[in-house]
């Protein structure tokens, strides 16, 4: 593709220092997210994934924090950028919604003046009819009825997925050019969930918006991603198309994650798969590849770190961090007639 | 002076309460307790602190032990016709205008005489103890009432909760100290049923009193809340009655409130019985408490200071300990992370 | 809203009458004393004992005898029991000395408690933070007696910088009147200070920590912004409505134990005394004054509690 990217995250790190001793929340992250294009990042509690997005604001800053690496976003680097710089950046040029909109939504003060301050952050020259103005038209927007009254309203008068729409309106206030979403359907229930990924449709098609959005759950991913990031432990663990992951995942990771989706047609008398084990303390995480303790697969090379990169001469975009050879991948991902991750004996070195 | 409501030096107003972390990844099976207490262990100040409160309750506990074989005096014996040796030189222990000798670091007097020609040392060491007996029993009656009227409030509701939080209310409403002397001086006239007005357990009674409403209110709280949770209705299910699902799952959830609560009202009542013997309502004479002796210390202002500053000085030090650990046990059940970490 | 209040001030009358009976009772029906045989004094026979029973009307059923007195102080014609003065103007004598110390330690506390309270917060871990904590554990581990004693002796016989005790009016001097009272200001809001600082501290931490906070750095406000109108707004209700109820607390008489270290001959000192001679009607009088400030504020604080945070206005 010969344009540039909207962002380019290239080798990020973030650790923080606590006191049971040094986390590494981020080990060498790297993709990209291109207008028009919706990136999700996959991963479970404990990934990285909510980190990763945090730190290109600026989110994750504190005495503790530990950066390296770089966010190029607009020409300009966001890991090393100063408060002031990213303060224009936020809010403006990308805007982040976030997972639970009960308590990200101050309680205190009315919807309309909670969105006409964003407004007004980034145009000190509009006067507040004006940005009240500009405020119901949003939320006309993003399908909240009877907006020209609802913005006196406060947070509470609200149900969940009115709330959730009310953070994708206050982002979209400056009509940023990347919208991060930090799981923002997992606080909601299903129908609502599928209304919400309408709307971040919408707008991407509309405004030609990138999309940043960060879940665990493989079923919205299906639904709305272009290309996809699976982290774990931290560190980027598989990267490609939709259909590049879905159809030829290269990591035994993602085919755990693949394998424990419930289906309609699989047989109901099975046990539904999950992958054994929970991930590891990022305290002391595992010597070379994090997943090493769960995988059945793992034989004595995993104790190195395996490199991130593509192993398919067809799909050099698709990049994984498996030492296992393509056909072996290629066989062992096969449980059944589905793809999934083996459950037999794990073996670790 | 009084404090409407009791907060929590180290924090919060304590209608909220302390959130006990989950079980991270960090090593699974390590009770939210085991960590708490890690991290007590890494707190150098409370842990200071801590010890230095033990070893004033062991000093005044050993009172009896200091009376007989270092001072040699009981604390309330006189001595005031009586002269001692100073640096070689007989000096009277009370002169003839009246005034005690100051702390003469020796065996015998140590801090100095009252007064009366009663060895300091000794009455410190005997007032800590009535002063210590009489915070820790007043704890133990506001805390066991807190407990049970506040779950009984919390738990069943309707009449029940209204009329107990009405009473807890009217007597909330009452200034501390107001009330505290009222109930104080009445009873130490009177006594209380079979228990005389002298003794030490009547303003144990009246300090116990006036604070239950301070803990029982947020144990109320905090119950109500329970109430909602799943486990209630699950226990319901498997067909527990009520007061063993109050016994079984609701008092459990509120051990890190009151492990909290337990050194903030010890604190507060050492220092509320120092306040009503200080005004005459607390421990009545001739019993020392520390309270009682700086008011009889204030009157010999400025001539004979040392007898404000020796309890005024063992008293603070006394509840700042206690402050201080307490706040440290409270950090340790309830760690605010500076760092926000990935969920 | 309107419904909301009214409500509360009828609760309030109910724990009023409460009160006013409950107080009564503590000193009529716990054995303590014949009033009539304190007020005849140490050589009065058993026929002027009599005689005083009668005019008093101390052998009158209880809830007559309260009755009378609740009568008594709805007229203005309290009499104290010891002293045969009117309780009315006694408590009017100290009032000025009272509202004195309560409102200038009031706006002292207040104010040194928000200030401190806001400095520990941003310097959360630092030098400052752990020496400024210190203070305020310091400061509330000290009885205010003592601190009162501790200043006397030191600036005032030593150094003589402050007066030994005791209250001039601001008629009188306003710089004596000052002078009088910077100690017992200082003494009483030490321990406040201390609390409310801590409580504050805690309180922005929290709210730092919360989600909609995240939200409005997001939205790219300035690290001003956000702290003044996101953090400090929702962690400033908590303080607000705590001072509303200890400053009617100390106005009511409740700052005992400073004015009776500093001699301000104040309501709580008169409270104090009265209590200790057993008088019935003083006690009374201004135990029910300070639940009377205590409950109106009460209710004054819960409804601006209301209009602080809009979600308690539904939850009624």
């Amino acid at each position: 593709m010969a344009e540039q990217p909207l962002l380019q995250v290239e080798d990020l790190r973030v650790s923080f220092n606590t006191e049971e001793g040094l986390v590494q929340a981020v080990d060498r992250a790297s993709f990209s997210v291109r207008r028009g294009e919706v990136l999700a990042i996959v991963g479970e509690s404990g990934s990285g994934k909510s980190v990763s997005v945090m730190t290109l604001i600026g989110l994750t800053r504190g005495p503790n924090a530990r950066f390296e690496g770089r966010a190029i976003f607009e020409g300009r680097d966001l890991v090393s950028a100063s408060e002031g710089e990213l303060r224009k950046v936020r809010g403006a040029g990308i805007a982040m919604v976030f997972q639970d909109p009960m308590s990200s939504l101050d309680p205190v003060y009315r919807i309309g003046d909670q969105i006409v301050e964003q407004i007004r952050a980034h145009e000190s020259g509009v006067s507040k009819a004006q940005a009240l103005d500009r405020a119901v038209e949003l939320m006309e927007r993003v399908g909240i009825p009877r907006a020209r009254e609802r913005i006196r309203s406060y947070p509470h008068e609200f149900s969940g997925g009115m709330r959730q729409r009310v953070m994708i309106a206050m982002a979209l206030s400056n009509a940023p050019k990347l919208l991060i979403a930090d799981e923002p359907t997992t606080a909601l229930d299903v129908t609502i969930q599928a209304q919400i990924l309408d709307e971040l449709r919408q707008l991407r098609d509309q405004t030609g918006a990138g999309i940043i959005l960060v879940t665990h759950d493989l079923g919205v991913v299906a639904d709305i991603a272009d290309r996809i990031v699976v982290m774990y432990a931290g560190r980027v663990v598989e990267q490609g198309t939709l259909d590049e992951i879905f159809y030829d995942p290269q990591h035994p990771y993602t085919w755990g994650l693949l394998g424990s989706i419930t289906r309609i047609d699989r047989d109901r008398s099975e046990r539904l798969p999950a992958i054994p084990g929970l991930p590891p303390s990022l305290l002391a995480p595992p010597q070379g590849c994090h997943f090493r303790p769960r995988c059945p697969h793992a034989f004595e090379r995993c104790t190195q770190v395996p490199e991130l990169i593509s192993r398919l001469a067809d799909a050099p975009d698709h990049l994984d961090r498996c030492w296992l050879s393509v056909e072996e991948k290629r066989t062992l991902r096969q449980v059944g007639d589905q793809i999934g991750l083996a459950t037999g004996e794990t073996v670790i070195s | 002076m009084s404090v409407d409501r009791l907060t929590d030096v180290g924090g919060a107003e304590l209608a909220h309460t302390p959130q006990l972390e989950e079980a991270t990844e960090v090593q699974p099976g390590t009770g939210p307790y085991k960590l708490a207490w890690r991290r007590l262990r890494r707190n150098k100040g409370a842990l200071f602190f801590g010890g230095v409160f033990l070893l004033i309750v062991v000093l005044c506990l050993l009172a009896p032990v200091y009376a007989s074989d270092i001072a040699h005096t009981g604390p309330n014996d006189n001595h005031i016709t009586e002269q001692i040796i100073i640096n070689g030189k007989p000096t009277y222990v009370v002169n003839t205008i009246g005034l005690p000798i100051g702390p003469t670091w020796t065996s015998k007097f140590f801090l100095g005489a009252d007064p009366n020609g009663r060895d300091e040392a000794v009455r410190l060491l005997y007032g800590g103890r009535n002063s210590l007996e009489v915070g820790a029993v007043a704890m133990l009656l506001t805390m066991i009432f807190a407990v049970i009227f506040g779950v009984l409030a919390g738990y069943a509701r309707g009449w029940v909760d209204g009329t107990i939080t009405r009473g807890l209310d009217v007597i909330w409403a009452y200034p501390v100290y107001i009330l505290g002397v009222a109930l104080g001086v009445s009873l130490a006239v009177g006594g209380l049923g079979p228990i005389h007005g002298n003794s030490l357990l009547v303003p144990a009674f009246v300090i116990g009193f006036v604070y239950i409403p301070y803990v029982a209110k947020p144990v109320r709280g905090q119950v109500l809340g329970l109430r909602e949770r799943e486990f209630v209705d699950a226990a319901r299910v498997m067909g527990l009655s009520h007061w063993k699902i109050m016994i079984t799952e609701i008092l459990p959830n509120l051990a890190s409130t009151i492990i909290v609560f337990i050194p903030l009202i010890l604190a507060n009542a050492i220092l509320l019985e120092a306040g009503l013997s200080f005004l005459g309502a607390g421990v009545q004479p001739p019993n020392p408490s520390w309270g009682t002796m700086i008011s009889d210390g204030v009157r010999d202002i400025p001539e004979a200071f040392h007898l404000v500053l020796v309890p005024g000085l063992m008293l603070v030090l006394a509840v700042l300990s206690i402050n201080v650990f307490g706040d440290g046990v409270r950090d340790a059940l309830d760690p605010r992370a500076k760092v926000r970490v990935s969920r | 809203m309107a419904r909301f209040a009214i409500r509360r001030f009828i609760a309030a009358a109910a724990v009023l009458f409460v009160i006013s009976v409950l107080t009564f009772l503590i000193f009529q029906v716990i054995p303590n004393g014949d009033p009539a045989a304190r007020i005849g004094g140490q050589h009065a026979n058993a026929q002027t004992i009599a005689q005083i029973r009668k005019t008093w009307g101390f052998d009158q059923p209880v809830y007559v005898q309260y009755l009378r007195t609740m009568k008594q102080i709805f007229t203005g014609q309290v009499v104290s029991y010891s002293q045969g003065v009117n309780v009315l103007d006694s408590i009017r004598q100290g009032l000025p000395a009272t509202i004195s110390l309560a409102v200038g330690a009031g706006i002292i506390w207040l104010s040194l408690g928000v200030l401190f309270g806001v400095i520990t917060a941003i310097n959360a871990g630092k030098f400052t933070d752990k020496s400024l904590t210190v203070l305020a554990f310091v400061g509330v581990s000290c009885p205010p007696f003592f601190l009162g004693a501790l200043a006397i002796y030191y600036l005032g016989y030593k150094a003589g910088i402050i007066p030994l005790g005791g209250y001039v009016s601001f008629t009188t001097s306003p710089w004596q009147w000052f002078t009088h009272l910077i100690a017992p200001w200082l003494v009483l809001s030490v321990l406040f200070i201390g609390i409310y600082s801590r409580v504050l501290r805690s309180t922005i931490l929290d709210t730092e920590n919360e989600d909609y906070v995240r939200t409005a750095r997001a939205k790219g406000l300035s690290e001003r912004q956000v702290m003044r109108r996101h953090i400090l707004r929702n962690s400033l209700i908590p303080i607000i409505s705590l001072w509303g109820l200890d400053f009617a607390q100390v106005i009511g008489g409740g700052a005992i134990l400073t004015e009776t270290v500093f001699n301000l001959h104040g309501v709580g000192q008169f409270a104090a005394y009265s209590i200790q001679a057993l008088d019935v009607p003083p006690v009374l009088v201004v135990t029910m004054l300070t639940a009377f400030f205590v409950v109106l504020f009460g209710a004054i604080v819960d409804i601006f509690y209301a209009v602080l945070d809009p979600r308690i206005r539904l939850s009624v």
